[in-house]
């Protein structure tokens, strides 16, 4: 650690300490300062407990779809050769590029009033499901991707030629590979689809009980001024976010060690 | 007979995706295209010319190019920093800079106001007698801006450096180069696809953030509304003018984004040869 390093060093932990760590212990100092009553209060309100049910019940089914579907595109793009392979590859990424405002504004194009389909799902339960599926497309795909193109084939073909059939060779041989990418890429799509906000403002129209989450509730919580239930509510958002951070750090470390 | 029960699940595999990214992505965004130009060509030119209009892209491009320059100098220090340099902590700092990306924009633009808002913050009463104004500012959307995309650099930068390795830059060093020569001579062309491509994927982060940007800035037109802001606000007006004004901006946001990714595909088999 030379004299460069060091100054280096300190200018960037002040930038960092002052963008991210101080205001964000803001939020925790905040979210107890009006002692444990008002916290447990703030969080178990009809309307914020009903809102957290909403999140985190539509986040875990969209991250069971996406492992599943997440899996089966990786595999579509690793293992498959058709003609605009290419152009999918760029789709996958679409929706981590687009501004999430313009993806709500995309989903109800096909998804509200004027659906060329006929269906009408603007401010309902399904727009909501719709949103995360479509902000957390690429997780599952882009952790699981890297390691399939990696898999060596032979282990597959020793195991087909020992007589084990495409479903058993595919349940024991390869899943067990990608377990540890799909967990990563499943564990951020449920924390990106707790902290949505953008992409439902257009589409879900934000009605208490119905279609209101999270993020939703701690921005009206902030319109009202009432800085520490929101800090309270987003205090939950920050603790989720910080467990899949260290898990994910855990689990990198154990596949790397294994490696 | 094996083989053709193969190819015929790969297909039905096949068009299945297809189908799921065609219905979720590829559809709707298409149809945000048409929609956009469906009253023809002139009433989207005339979007241009309303001055909220230039004035909300305007704001958006000068936030988004300071937050990415920003990004862009912490983002290749801390980065040096994290692969060559050795100090206690450093793997709790290579896990908390990863943070910003899962924390929800509404918390982000939460925890920005109670820190730096005038009235209510921590630091208000210090940025008040300096006679700073942060939250509802145009600063406080670059601090919002530069939040949410503060790890992108970092991680394409980090996986360049340590593949590159240390050998050049010591044999810089012993034949006399000084630090600051041995940087810019040998270390930043070595991870320049990588500072790029970060650099990139933070402009498209940067023009596009929304629920950070309006907390922080109250979104007032002409102020403080920034592109997506507008779109936002359109959208939710009445009258077939303020519709189109408000696909305009989207479509305009989306080309954009749209043209990162291009660009990044591009310039992704220049890092993996």
């Amino acid at each position: 650690m030379n004299r460069w390093s060091g100054l280096g060093l300190g200018i960037s932990l002040v930038w960092f300490s002052l963008l991210v760590l101080i205001p964000l212990t803001a939020v925790i100092v905040t979210s107890a300062s009006g002692g444990w009553a008002a916290y447990w209060n703030a969080l178990t309100s009809a309307q914020t407990a009903s809102a957290l049910g909403l999140t985190v019940g539509t986040a875990l089914a969209v991250t069971a779809l996406n492992i599943v579907v997440g899996t089966a595109i990786a595999w579509v793009l690793v293992r498959d050769d058709f003609w605009g392979k290419r152009a999918l590859e760029v789709v996958i990424d679409i929706p981590f590029a687009l501004p999430t405002i313009v993806a709500g504004l995309v989903l109800l194009s096909l998804y509200g009033p004027n659906s060329p389909l006929g269906l009408n799902w603007a401010n309902t339960r399904v727009a909501v499901f719709l949103a995360f599926a479509f902000v957390t497309l690429p997780f599952v795909v882009r952790a699981v991707q890297p390691v399939l193109l990696e898999l060596e084939p032979e282990a597959e073909e020793a195991a087909a030629s020992l007589g084990a059939g495409r479903f058993t060779v595919w349940w024991r041989i390869v899943l067990p590979s990608l377990t540890p990418a799909i967990t990563a890429g499943a564990a951020l799509s449920f924390a990106r689809g707790l902290s949505e906000y953008g992409s439902l403002v257009l589409l879900s129209g934000n009605l208490p009980y119905r279609t209101e989450v999270v993020s939703v509730r701690i921005l009206s919580y902030i319109e009202g001024d009432k800085l520490i239930d929101a800090a309270a509510v987003a205090s939950v958002l920050l603790v989720v976010a910080l467990v899949v951070i260290v898990g994910l750090d855990l689990v990198s470390r154990r596949v790397a060690r294994h490696a | 007979m094996r083989e053709h029960r193969r190819t015929g699940f790969t297909h039905l595999l096949r068009i299945l995706v297809i189908a799921y990214l065609g219905l979720l992505v590829v559809w709707p965004v298409a149809l945000v295209a048409i929609s956009t130009f469906s009253r023809g060509v002139q009433p989207v030119l005339d979007t241009f010319a309303q001055p909220e209009v230039q004035f909300a892209f305007q704001l958006t491009a000068v936030s988004a190019f300071w937050a990415v320059l920003i990004n862009t100098v912490f983002g290749v220090t801390i980065s040096l920093l994290l692969v060559r340099a050795r100090f206690p902590g450093r793997r709790l700092l290579s896990a908390l800079i990863d943070l910003p990306l899962s924390v929800s924009p509404v918390v982000v633009g939460l925890a920005l106001l109670l820190v730096y808002s005038n009235r209510t913050g921590w630091f208000g009463p210090a940025l008040e007698r300096l006679g700073l104004q942060i939250v509802y500012a145009p600063a406080g959307i670059v601090l919002a801006t530069a939040f949410v995309s503060l790890p992108l650099v970092v991680r394409e930068v980090v996986p360049v450096l340590s593949e590159i390795g240390t050998d050049a830059e010591q044999a810089a060093r012993s034949l006399g180069a000084g630090a600051v020569q041995t940087f810019w001579r040998i270390t930043l062309p070595g991870i320049r696809w990588g500072v790029v491509y970060g650099v990139v994927l933070s402009l498209a982060r940067s023009l596009g953030e929304f629920g950070a940007v309006k907390v922080v800035s109250g979104g007032v037109a002409l102020r403080t509304q920034t592109a997506t802001l507008l779109v936002e606000e359109r959208y939710q007006q009445f009258g077939a003018a303020n519709t189109v004004t408000a696909y305009t901006a989207a479509l305009v946001l989306a080309l954009i984004a749209v043209v990162a990714l291009v660009v990044v595909a591009a310039l992704r088999p220049e890092r993996r040869p």
